[in-house]
């Protein structure tokens, strides 16, 4: 039984020995951004259970270590979810088995297609205790829903991979889940007449919660899209049924095309954790994996940018998250951060060899005066620099 | 009286110098120094306290900011960034070897980019500014603080302003894609851009809140929306604060979001009707206001349904607005709600905590207890849907007990906030006004962790260095900790 004693005990002996600790929940991420290089290793798995769930005040508090399915159970038997939709890239990243830890998916900040209209992970954790790599629990935020009191370091560590405190609790706001749900998927246009359908639609009074646009290969691979043939733009209504039946009509109407289809409440819910998990993205075992964040206009023209190099992906956040797999090697790296930088975006490597995510840019360089703040940072939360080193920065 | 940090003897005998050097720096017209012209920058929305600055900066561009910012670091002044000096907690509060640098000829929008939901704006834009400039377009910007005709984008910023409608949309910090920063040194930053989470750390989030004390912001790209289409309020009048209580948790249980959900106790209800003629029921104990959006039809339902809600608390008045005049006037006393009080009382102090909303009925008879061993009056008006509590303590500036008596009183209501598991500040911020009180609710090592973050970004703590901690500290423990 892991408790928040043996985790400061722990971060305690790593820091009087010097010694870097692989931080991690169920190591279902492990794959992301840089390897660590850290000969001891500190899960916070055995660290579970949920501690308060208040579903009048919209509030869970579990700790970090609680499965991420459990968390999920608890809010759907009092109809409610998680609000930024956070996917499951398991089968992605390669791991079997354990499920992703509470503390997994907000130390890497990973949110699905609903962030696009309702926000991130890191929107919605008002509170965190971690262990810092000064091996002290320090809390920030609390288990209200409206707080400014002090620094926010609730955001500083979620999305932090590890890299300055443990997070050992997490305090999230939720909201009742929709009573229905509906997709109008439009077929046979190409990813820039689909980035305009979404950004029309996302610009619409309608609420759009969800603005995905597939290639044809990436179609395939998605079960609820069965028997369409081309490229699919996705745009979804979460609300009650009655709204869902008057906006998806609204939108319909409005930019509908031959062959348009609507899926009902359980069609919707199965495509759209398809999109979240990343499952139209046609990835090779021995492929890389990206994910780059532009403006939503400027998504089109990097799947286009990158084609010639045998990248190949698809569109969600109405054009503004691009997901791609090719090639794991540098010169293709290279090529998916030019398309990033002239899109006037950032990318992350998400899933690559150990080799090639060790030896390039996992995330963008910070320009230099942000680079010697980040140090600083680092100092004052892990002065030792113990916690999962170089999981983010080389030699941070 | 709140106690200010000692002036830095070496500054206040270069002030010459210091003035000379910045005057340099800035356009013609750009830097105040005459005593009756730098009146008007002693104070804040906390107009209990005041000091004069060592002068005003009023750059009119980033790189303007960054050559102001690395003259005082290098000639070590403090700064305190203003905007348009509405904060509630003193945020804006000058010291008197201070250098104060206003942001409000920084007032231009930069770009509007609707394809992309997205605008890139001055720091010393307006609030209401933005939505003007995108409002003809069926766009708005969603946060929407009382003070939004006056405040200005940056201080939003700073003190990751809330408003009526944070429980649909959320407060700044999930209304921003990007910053322009200058940090004490003079560098210039851009934080993030006009897409959403950036790879790296979230600075975006850390500088979000941060009170002016790690960086001057000097430009936002914040989201724009497009808006419903259309809103309407309802007003439900209960006999107890208890009462109205359970009916908001009732509301929540259902499944429906409001977009507003704002809770008026007696006090207040009385206040705003006599200065806005609203209709409110002054029979009420307790009063909400409950807006919800879509279209007619979706309004039509939803407010059908929260009448249902409602009338099963036994309410003493339900009135559906029928029309947008009609919802006008319902919101037309709670915005005016601080007049409103103002006419009662000319003095008055806004507090601002959080409490989990399950403990509203205690927390508000506790006030009330408290109202009376301090005989003052209180009002509270609050934002039901999140638990932001605004308790309006009236008092007389003309007499030092009762104007002490007011604080002491606010500060025994944050601690109750913090007891019952909540928080000293939910929208205001920690500013001079709650300084003092942060270790009610954060350990010492948890406040040192707070100043050692603020020491990465400003090492010499130039930057708005007397607010949010306890004074005391900030005073003694400014190094960083060896690690």
């Amino acid at each position: 039984m892991t408790t928040e004693d043996s985790i400061i005990a722990a971060v305690a002996d790593a820091v009087r020995l010097r010694e870097p600790v692989l931080i991690e929940g169920n190591g279902t991420k492990a794959g992301m951004l840089r390897p660590v290089q850290a000969a001891r290793s500190l899960s916070t798995s055995g660290l579970s259970g949920i501690n308060l769930y208040a579903p009048k005040e919209l509030i869970i508090s579990a700790w970090a270590g609680t499965p991420l399915p459990e968390i999920e159970a608890a809010l759907a038997e009092a109809g409610q979810h998680l609000i930024a939709e956070p996917p499951d890239l398991s089968r992605l990243l390669g791991s079997t088995g354990k499920p992703q830890t509470f503390g997994g998916i907000v130390a890497t900040n990973l949110s699905g297609p609903r962030r696009v209209a309702w926000g991130a992970m890191r929107d919605h954790v008002m509170g965190v205790r971690a262990v810092t790599g000064r091996a002290e629990v320090i809390r920030s935020g609390g288990r209200v829903l409206k707080n400014v009191t002090g620094l926010d370091l609730c955001k500083l560590l979620t999305g932090s991979h590890g890299t300055l405190g443990v997070i050992t609790e997490i305090t999230l706001k939720v909201l009742p889940a929709p009573e229905a749900t509906g997709t109008l998927v439009l077929p046979g246009l190409d990813a820039s007449a689909g980035v305009g359908v979404l950004s029309a639609a996302l610009g619409s009074p309608y609420g759009v919660s969800g603005a995905s646009w597939l290639p044809a290969e990436a179609v395939a691979r998605v079960p609820g899209l069965a028997g369409m043939a081309g490229s699919a733009t996705l745009v979804r209504i979460e609300e009650f049924a009655p709204s869902v039946a008057y906006r998806i009509g609204r939108l319909n109407d409005q930019f509908g095309v031959a062959g348009a289809v609507v899926l009902d409440t359980a069609a919707s819910r199965a495509v759209w954790k398809e999109v979240g998990d990343v499952r139209p993205l046609a990835a090779a075992a021995e492929d890389a994996v990206w994910r780059v964040s532009v403006r939503p206009s400027a998504g089109s023209g990097v799947l286009d940018a990158l084609r010639a190099v045998g990248v190949t992906g698809f569109l969600d956040w109405g054009g503004g998250l691009v997901w791609l797999a090719g090639p794991a090697d540098a010169a293709t790296h290279r090529a998916v951060e030019a398309a990033a930088t002239a899109a006037g975006g950032a990318w992350t490597l998400l899933r690559a060899p150990d080799g090639l995510r060790g030896s390039v840019r996992v995330v963008p360089d910070e320009p230099a005066p942000l680079a010697r703040i980040t140090r600083q940072v680092k100092a004052a939360m892990d002065p030792a620099g113990v916690l999962n080193p170089g999981r983010m920065y080389a030699g941070l | 009286m709140i106690r200010q940090p000692d002036p830095k003897p070496d500054v206040m005998v270069r002030r010459d110098s210091i003035v000379a050097g910045l005057r340099k720096l800035l356009p013609e017209t750009g830097l105040i120094s005459e005593p009756l012209r730098l009146k008007p920058y002693e104070t804040d929305g906390l107009s209990a306290y005041r000091q004069v600055p060592l002068a005003v900066a009023l750059p009119e561009t980033t790189e303007q900011v960054a050559a102001v910012l690395r003259f005082c670091h290098q000639n070590g002044v403090r700064v305190v960034p203003r905007g348009a000096g509405t904060s509630l907690s003193g945020g804006a509060l000058p010291m008197a070897d201070a250098v104060v640098v206003g942001m409000m000829r920084m007032n231009r929008i930069l770009d509007i980019d609707y394809p992309d939901r997205c605008a890139v704006v001055q720091a010393g834009v307006t609030n209401i500014g933005i939505t003007n400039a995108v409002s003809a377009d069926g766009f708005f910007y969603a946060p929407d603080p009382s003070s939004q005709l006056a405040c200005m984008i940056g201080g939003n910023v700073n003190m990751n302003s809330g408003g009526a409608h944070c429980l649909k949309y959320g407060v700044t910090a999930n209304n921003l894609l990007g910053l322009k920063i200058v940090t004490i040194d003079g560098e210039i930053i851009d934080i993030g851009g006009a897409y959403l989470d950036a790879a790296g750390y979230d600075w975006l989030g850390l500088l979000t809140g941060s009170e002016g004390m790690l960086a001057i912001v000097t430009e936002v790209t914040v989201r724009i929306l497009r808006g419903p289409e259309g809103a309407r309020a309802m007003l439900a009048a209960f006999k107890s604060n208890e009462i109205a209580g359970a009916c908001v948790d009732s509301i929540i249980s259902s499944g429906i979001i409001p977009v507003a959900l704002e809770f008026m106790d007696r006090p207040a209800i009385h206040a705003c009707e006599a200065f806005a003629h609203a209709g409110y029921p002054l029979d009420a104990e307790a009063m909400l206001i409950i807006e919800v959006e879509g279209s007619v039809e979706e309004q039509d339902r939803l407010l059908e349904q929260l009448s249902a809600i409602c009338r099963k608390f036994d309410p003493i008045s339900l009135k559906i607005s029928q029309s947008p005049e009609e919802s006008l006037a319902i919101w037309k006393g709670r915005k005016g709600a601080f007049g409103a009080v103002g006419r009662i009382s000319p003095d008055y102090l806004c507090m601002d905590g959080t409490i989990p909303t399950s403990q509203l009925p205690h927390v508000l008879r506790r006030i009330q207890e408290m109202s009376d061993s301090y005989g003052l009056k209180v009002a509270n008006i609050f934002h039901a849907g999140d638990g932001n509590l605004h308790p309006l303590i009236m008092f007389d500036a003309n007499n030092p007990a009762s104007f002490h008596a007011a604080e002491e009183f606010g500060a025994d209501i944050l601690k109750l906030c913090v007891e019952v598991g909540g928080c000293l500040t939910g929208e205001h911020g920690v500013g001079v006004e709650k300084r003092d009180l942060m270790p009610v609710q954060f350990r010492p090592h948890e406040l040192t962790q707070q100043r050692d973050i603020k020491s990465a970004f400003d090492p010499d703590w130039l930057l708005n260095p007397s607010k949010v901690f306890p004074l005391l500290e900030t005073e003694t423990v400014v190094l960083p900790r060896a690690a």
